[in-house]
């Protein structure tokens, strides 16, 4: 057993703050946790831990000095360690691919076995066997998503395929295209393409499920008196009537108009919240205004005073 | 089932207060049962490993998220790494499996030059 000052690299007189601070160093670079599968990391980290524990208790670092206690005396109790549960399944209780995933997905075999083993297979497998799934990432635009499109994807081996993108495709959905991934080997089938959509955010729609919101700027006179208005919706702009008397954050429903109808689910609605946008007031306005003595005056905040 | 009371006890310098912490933050995630949270040995030892980066290491809290995801990503791929290794000794003939080794013993002296 090492003497535990040169195991820790301090001197005889180190102070107890230095000694502190060299466990410190020592047990970052070392922890067995953080160096799963270096069994140096790991003696080492023993041997510091020992050094620590007799150098670090003033009582048992004075017993050692007068020759009490040896260095190997110390020794701490075998470690309970994250380590030796992490590496086995329960470990998969922190997998960042979640506690339900076995920890591989298509593209991990994907990769692995095809770069490792591709090769090397084929020449003694002569069994049919299925082509590989290839994985794309297509993104569209958030109308495209919604009401629906086709795009024309160039694969990388140069094949160009027309992809058909359902009307109401969410973001992150995989559409699978049958037999257009990797050719089968020895007769067997070809894998799928998968594509991976991703939808683009709008610059005034929203998705909710089936239905699509908007913020709609309105006038004041749009507002206070009502009137047919113009609402671009996915499918186009429609004409909506105001009632007389709205307010900012009045929401109205346009039936119908969000998400078209599909895979059964009925079309959704769309939800247009007004926004009372007063622009450059003119002088007439203003006047109006100076001279206005409102009959049921409000106040606008008293919402915020009643609960702060 | 392991409670609360008995990680506390368990895990000298542990506080209430941080393990609930550590829970709200997801770095802790034990089962839910009727009388409160069931630990299993894995939450326990990694409990004491945040404790030992945290006071040993003086990793503080705004930094463990980074590490703990680090470390849970490295456990990850040791993981596959020993998935893939059982796999290769069950499906793998032995002559392949020399011929493999040689080959990334080869390759791995190549990559130092």
């Amino acid at each position: 057993m090492a003497d535990p000052y040169t195991t820790l690299g301090v001197p005889h007189d180190a102070s107890q703050d230095a000694i502190r601070d060299a466990y410190r160093k020592l047990a970052k670079q070392h922890h067995p946790d953080l160096n799963p599968g270096n069994a140096k990391a790991e003696e080492t980290f023993k041997a510091v831990s020992a050094a620590n524990s007799i150098l670090s208790d003033p009582d048992k670092r004075g017993k050692f000095d007068r020759g009490e206690i040896d260095a190997s005396g110390q020794e701490q109790a075998p470690r309970e360690s994250y380590r030796d549960h992490a590496e086995g399944g329960s470990g998969r209780r922190y997998s960042r691919t979640g506690p339900q995933s076995s920890g591989w997905s298509d593209a991990d075999f994907g990769d692995i076995f095809n770069s490792v083993f591709g090769e090397g297979r084929q020449t003694d497998d002569d069994r049919p066997s299925h082509g590989r799934d290839e994985h794309y990432a297509l993104s569209t635009t958030f109308l495209d998503a919604v009401n629906g499109a086709t795009r024309r994807l160039t694969l990388p081996d140069g094949r160009t395929l027309d992809v058909k993108i359902p009307p109401g495709t969410t973001d992150g959905q995989a559409l699978r295209l049958r037999g257009l991934g990797g050719p089968g080997r020895n007769g067997g089938p070809a894998g799928d393409a998968l594509i991976e959509v991703q939808v683009a955010e709008h610059r005034h729609f929203r998705r909710d499920g089936q239905d699509i919101r908007l913020a709609l700027p309105v006038s004041l006179s749009e507002a206070v008196l009502g009137g047919h208005i113009e609402v671009p919706t996915p499918g186009g702009p429609v004409s909506m009537r105001v009632p007389p008397r709205a307010d900012s954050g009045t929401e109205l429903r346009l039936r119908g108009r969000g998400v078209p109808a599909h895979d059964g689910l009925a079309a959704g609605d769309l939800y247009a919240k007004l926004n009372v946008v007063l622009g450059a007031p003119d002088k007439a306005l203003e006047e109006f205004l100076r001279n206005w003595k409102p009959k049921n005056a409000i106040d606008p905040r008293l919402d915020m005073r009643e609960q702060p | 089932m392991i409670g609360v009371d008995v990680v506390i006890a368990q895990i000298s310098g542990l506080k209430r207060q941080d393990l609930e912490r550590w829970i709200s933050n997801a770095w802790i995630r034990p089962d839910r049962s009727a009388g409160g949270y069931a630990f299993r040995e894995i939450d326990v030892a990694r409990a004491r490993l945040i404790l030992e980066m945290r006071d040993e290491m003086e990793i503080n809290e705004d930094a463990l998220p980074v590490v703990l995801s680090l470390l849970d990503q490295l456990y990850d791929l040791r993981r596959q790494m020993r998935d893939l290794n059982n796999a290769f000794t069950q499906v793998v003939p032995s002559d392949v499996r020399r011929e493999l080794a040689a080959h990334l013993a080869m390759h791995s002296r190549r990559a130092q030059i």
